[in-house]
């Protein structure tokens, strides 16, 4: 039984068609934490690639930084509903990150520092479509938005790109993540409105 | 919703008539529920500020900068309209009114509601128990409740009520504006006749968490201090 | 809303699930053992859940989720909960 509220209207879902169903437009950048934002040096950071237990390759913040980049704009999607278009971002492409990783795994599990997880399918982070970026707005890429690095996947909802990003952990099944354990979908695409489990 | 009431100029307190109400303990909140037409909902909880009356329950709203709900509670709803609700809720954050130890409130900003709840409470049962209000405001216009509060505090038996002043302080205050700092909760004084009182602090988080840890550089055993944070400022 | 909250907040979403008012049981955190009040857990959210996490290690003991489809309700970061007689005095006085 619901009971509309006379008068509330929510959020205003936008008709731009370049947003998806049920998302509304917004300027600013909102913060969703799930835990305490960490506190990562970047003489301590590093980034793996890994297979199980072994980490296959792996990079210090000035080798990581080292590598080329990638200037993206790009419109993200919250499961919040919310979207902002054309946001710029500096990164370096997954593509790069596993040119010379030989695997038959169909999945990555993305680990952060701070125990955050998520699940998506290996093939969504090759082909030009995902990033580890390390600026936004052309600034150094603030704590409270992942920083020093985050996985950048726009295609999918905004909890697919994992803040404070660690290791990618390639592997064989689509285990759930931090939020897919918790009632949302395992794949997440905006475009067919897939926010929870089922949908 | 039988009556809205504006209190400052960011706070409105609603009065809303429940069915089937069995009164509440003072310190508790409910959950208010919006549905949008297209089934967009959205959950948020409100500290009760009174005891019940004849099935009447009254909760006070601050507006925040871009909230939705508290936004919508403060501009658009009219007597007549009908909310979802559940509670009372919450056995923690509650005083116990036959708990005869002295009751210290720290409140920053519209964390005074539940604090409020308490002391109308105690009003209306007409209990003496020792009470102090310590009540954090940005300026004096901020100061929910303050007429009441002052119009009780000069009653005989009535609760004692200090205003800190963060920004603008009124030309008589001889404390100058700033934040909460430890002397201003360990001001010496002879109000609880010695005994150890029980402590409740309400706030915005980073508020909560520095009285918190004030009270217990003064003194005050972790057990005797409960705590409510709201989140962001 | 990004700032944390307090236990306090899982006083509704839990008292959809419970028959006892689960903010003032104690609760231990299966991470570092900690024993604390529900109420006194560090919650983040409500959106897209919320998680309460242990004050002594920040690792979630317990994450609600609502979604269309029902209630989503995750205890496995906690070994055990005590419900006290005080506890489960009636929600209602």
């Amino acid at each position: 039984m619901v009971h509309v509220t006379r008068g509330f209207t929510g959020r205003h879902p936008a008709t731009d068609d370049r947003l998806p169903p049920g998302q509304y437009l917004t300027d600013d950048f909102p913060v969703l934490s799930a835990g305490p934002t960490p506190a990562i040096r970047r003489d301590e950071w590093t980034f793996s690639v890994r297979d199980g237990d072994q980490a296959l390759r792996s990079w210090t913040w000035d080798e990581f930084t080292a590598l080329a980049t990638e200037d993206i704009t790009v419109d993200i999607h919250c499961v919040t509903r919310w979207s902002r278009l054309d946001t710029t971002w500096r990164g370096v492409a997954i593509d790069d990150l596993l040119a010379d990783v030989d695997t038959a795994a169909e999945y990555v599990l993305a680990r952060s520092y701070g125990g955050y997880t998520t699940n998506l399918p290996l093939e969504d982070l090759l082909d030009g479509k995902a990033w580890i970026a390390y600026e936004h707005d052309g600034e150094d890429l603030p704590p409270e938005h992942g920083g020093p690095a985050r996985l950048l996947v726009p295609h999918l909802y905004f909890w697919k790109s994992a803040k404070w990003i660690k290791s990618l952990d390639l592997v064989d099944d689509d285990d759930p993540g931090f939020w897919e354990t918790l009632g949302y979908h395992d794949y997440g695409d905006p475009w067919r409105e897939q926010r929870y489990q089922g949908d | 919703m039988t009556a809205s009431r504006v209190e400052t100029a960011t706070a409105h307190t609603l009065s809303l008539r429940v069915d089937e109400w069995n009164g509440h303990l003072p310190g508790q909140h409910i959950d208010v529920r919006l549905t949008a037409p297209d089934g967009y909902q959205a959950v948020r909880s409100y500290s009760l500020a009174a005891p019940a009356l004849d099935g009447v329950i009254e909760i006070t709203v601050q507006r925040l900068p871009g909230g939705e709900v508290s936004g919508f509670l403060t501009d658009t709803a009219m007597v007549g309209d009908q909310f979802e609700i559940r509670g009372p809720l919450g056995n923690w954050f509650v005083w116990d009114q036959d708990d005869p130890s002295p009751v210290l409130l720290v409140a920053g900003g519209s964390g005074v509601v539940p604090l409020m709840s308490m002391i109308r409470a105690r009003d209306r049962a007409d209990i003496q128990t020792p009470l102090h209000l310590i009540h954090s405001v940005r300026t004096p216009q901020d100061r929910i409740y303050g007429d009441e509060l002052t119009r009780l505090a000069a009653r005989a038996g009535g609760p004692s009520v200090t205003w800190l002043y963060t920004r603008t302080a009124p030309p008589t205050e001889t404390r100058p504006p700033g934040r909460l700092r430890r002397d201003d909760l360990d001001d010496g004084s002879t109000w609880t006749s010695g005994a150890t009182p029980i402590c409740f602090v309400c706030g915005p988080t980073g508020f909560v968490e520095e009285a918190a840890n004030h009270l217990l550089a003064s003194g005050h055993p972790a057990d005797r201090i409960r705590t409510e944070r709201f989140g962001g400022r | 809303m990004s700032e944390h909250r307090d236990g306090n907040a899982l006083a509704g979403p839990l008292a959809e699930i419970f028959t006892v008012e689960a903010t003032t049981a104690q609760v231990r955190c299966r991470a570092c053992g900690l024993s604390t009040m529900l109420a006194q857990l560090v919650v983040y959210g409500p959106e897209p859940g919320l998680v309460a996490r242990c004050p002594g290690c920040t690792e979630h003991v317990i994450r609600v989720a609502t979604t269309p489809a029902g209630t989503w309700l995750d205890l496995g970061g906690a070994t055990s909960f005590h419900f006290t007689s005080t506890a489960t005095r009636a929600i209602s006085p």
